[in-house]
């Protein structure tokens, strides 16, 4: 930097700020990794690891209680030749495009219901809805499995007292069990949604819709206008958020059907869990576990793209 | 077109002011009805949200005899408390509430302090390979933990820490979203304040223990709530790191009382043990409601 500058002083000096500057990097090198050492060790041990290992494992045939041999991608091969990972990607895929957008949905609809002021109650509304989300999705599960059992519950009971529908057994009919769990988990996470749309609203200015309305424009088109570009972020966070959550599904599926009736509640998380805890069969497993892994890590990038895409529109 | 409807509104002026009394009055009672069907809308999404989970503590409180009968009813004839009794008989549940509380609380406590020292080292000390060590980071963050299971389970297998408290905490003892949310929390707070206490000569862990800590204690509470939850309510980790009734979580001793891997159930017992174990969380919310509600809001930002 200064070497243009001929003065033997000035040159010295810069070196030893130069040498100064090293040290002091070298040091930051060493108290910047201190801290974050710890942390990166754990996740070095339980996530970089697992990430490249359960690649490997998925080109063998590797069982839970011995090692077995190289296969390449056949355990990929037979996983797409197989019409049961065909049923648990489409369940998996359709519980996520499914859920997601109804949970944001219903969460902003009673965002918006809780986000007036002329509503007495605000607060006790907000925490009626909210304790799903508190208790665990087991507890969840077990008071629903109770109240659609077709011999012991309530709903059943109230189907046919009221509607004349017999025998109404929504987890164990092919056709409806999947879309109850999906209706199950809205019920316990809309709240935690509700919750992030409540800050969301409450982060766009009273002001704009205050000029709206001497604008004269109706509260449709505040909504369309002001509303749902303010929570535009909001969107973004809760859709994606969402979907990843999704493929994920295990704890509903596990004690609500099993999978069943007939595979059609069986997602990819679930059989991950019966191949390799309950079959051993560790290499397809983990196949299956890398498909997650890739679902997921497009998804991911879907959303660093759309968020890239929207800091850009607003700079411009 | 402005200077059109100017002159307009003015030729209009009385006409219009007798129009908005009628107007006034009709957007009054428009906006009464509106209200009304807003609680109305409110009241039974609460009924509906609220009710399974008053079923829970109304079954808990059933003898067994009337929850296996048709019809069923929303309120018993008598109460009992059986099934509370017949719960400590059939599992080790005292064991296993210790148990999730040794877990949660654990990974809670170390998982929040090397989260936090993370989140410093990556805010606030500007060092070669920083930006490197983020983008890995974000990379790790798409990572589904249940895609990682099988390895994780086989290296401490081979540990054998099987069953052990050891084996079910350790691989919980950093969170890259915790990391994230803290890092967000710490760039925030202005840099004059280290930068006064290193002028003192304060070293970098008293200033983070002793300013940026204290300081950024809403985001740590929200971390830490968010993990506590997260881990006592984790069903397939603890299902699949412990095998004896007696090392299971509490959340994964009531599933095998549903009748995976045990005999049916009756739900009497079943709703005891999901009150039980749902009992807690519950507590501990309506002490931190508020600030858990603003923590939410916290991590939606982003």
């Amino acid at each position: 930097m200064s070497t243009s500058l001929k003065i033997p002083s000035a040159q010295g000096a810069g070196q030893e700020i130069k040498e100064n500057k090293k040290t002091l990097s070298r040091r930051n090198i060493r108290t910047g990794l201190a801290f974050v050492a710890p942390a990166l060790i754990v996740l070095a041990v339980f996530v970089f690891y697992p990430t490249v290992k359960t690649f490997f494992t998925s080109l063998t045939t590797d069982r839970i209680n011995r090692s077995g041999h190289f296969v390449g991608l056949q355990n990929y091969q037979k996983l797409f030749t197989n019409a049961d990972f065909w049923i648990d990607f489409r369940n998996t895929v359709i519980y996520a495009v499914v859920y997601a957008p109804l949970v944001v949905i219903v969460a902003l609809a009673f965002a918006l219901l809780l986000n007036r002021k002329d509503i007495k109650g605000v607060g006790f509304f907000r925490t009626c809805l909210f304790m799903p989300f508190i208790i665990s999705l087991t507890v969840a599960s077990i008071a629903w499995s109770f109240l659609l059992s077709p011999s012991l519950g309530l709903i059943p009971y109230w189907a046919n007292q009221y509607f004349g529908i017999q025998h109404l057994d929504l987890l164990g009919t092919k056709s409806t069990a999947l879309a109850t769990i999906i209706l199950i988990t809205v019920w316990k996470n809309f709240g935690y949604f509700m919750v992030i749309f409540l800050a969301g609203l409450q982060g766009i200015s009273a002001e704009l819709y205050e000029a709206a309305s001497l604008d004269g424009a109706n509260a449709w088109q505040r909504f369309l206008h002001i509303t749902l570009p303010g929570l535009r972020p909001t969107f973004n966070y809760v859709v994606i958020f969402g979907l990843i959550g999704s493929f994920q599904v295990f704890d509903q599926v596990f004690i609500l059907t099993s999978g069943g009736p007939d595979r059609s509640t069986e997602t990819i998380v679930y059989r991950i869990y019966t191949e390799a805890f309950g079959n051993g069969k560790l290499g397809y497993a983990s196949a299956l576990s890398y498909i997650l892994l890739i679902m997921t890590l497009i998804l991911g990038i879907v959303q660093l793209v759309s968020n890239n895409k929207h800091e850009k529109e607003e700079i411009g | 077109m402005s200077h059109a409807a100017s002159a307009n509104t003015v030729s209009q002026l009385d006409q219009e002011k007798l129009r908005g009394d009628k107007l006034k009055r009709r957007a009054h009672t428009r906006s009464m009805i509106a209200r009304v069907l807003t609680y109305v809308l409110l009241i039974a999404m609460t009924i509906l949200i609220i009710f399974p989970l008053l079923i829970v503590l109304i079954t808990s409180f059933t003898p067994n005899k009337q929850t296996q009968t048709w019809p069923p009813k929303v309120i018993p004839s008598s109460f009992t408390f059986d099934n509370y009794i017949s719960l400590f008989q059939r599992m080790p549940i005292g064991k296993q509430m210790l148990n999730t509380v040794i877990f949660a609380g654990a990974v809670t406590i170390f998982s929040v302090f090397f989260d936090a020292l993370a989140a410093y080292g990556l805010s606030r000390i500007d060092f070669k390979g920083r930006g490197f060590l983020l983008g890995i980071l974000i990379a790790t963050m798409m990572i589904p933990s249940m895609a990682l299971l099988i390895p994780v389970y086989k290296l401490l297998a081979s540990m054998n820490l099987v069953n052990s408290y050891w084996g079910i905490i350790i691989p919980r003892l950093a969170d890259v979203g915790g990391i994230f949310l803290l890092r967000q929390f710490f760039i925030s707070l202005p840099k004059d304040l280290d930068n006064a206490a290193r002028i003192d000569g304060a070293g970098e862990f008293r200033i983070f223990l002793q300013i940026v800590l204290p300081n950024a204690k809403s985001a740590v509470l929200v971390v830490a709530m968010f993990n506590f939850m997260g881990n006592w309510n984790d069903l397939l980790w603890p299902l699949i790191m412990t095998s004896k009734p007696e090392t299971r979580t509490i959340t994964a001793g009531l599933a095998m009382l549903t009748g995976h891997g045990s005999s049916v159930t009756p739900y009497g017992v079943v709703m005891a043990g999901a009150l039980i174990s749902a009992l807690p969380l519950l507590i501990i919310f309506f002490f931190i409601q508020k600030s858990f509600v603003q923590g939410i809001a916290m991590t939606g930002i982003k």
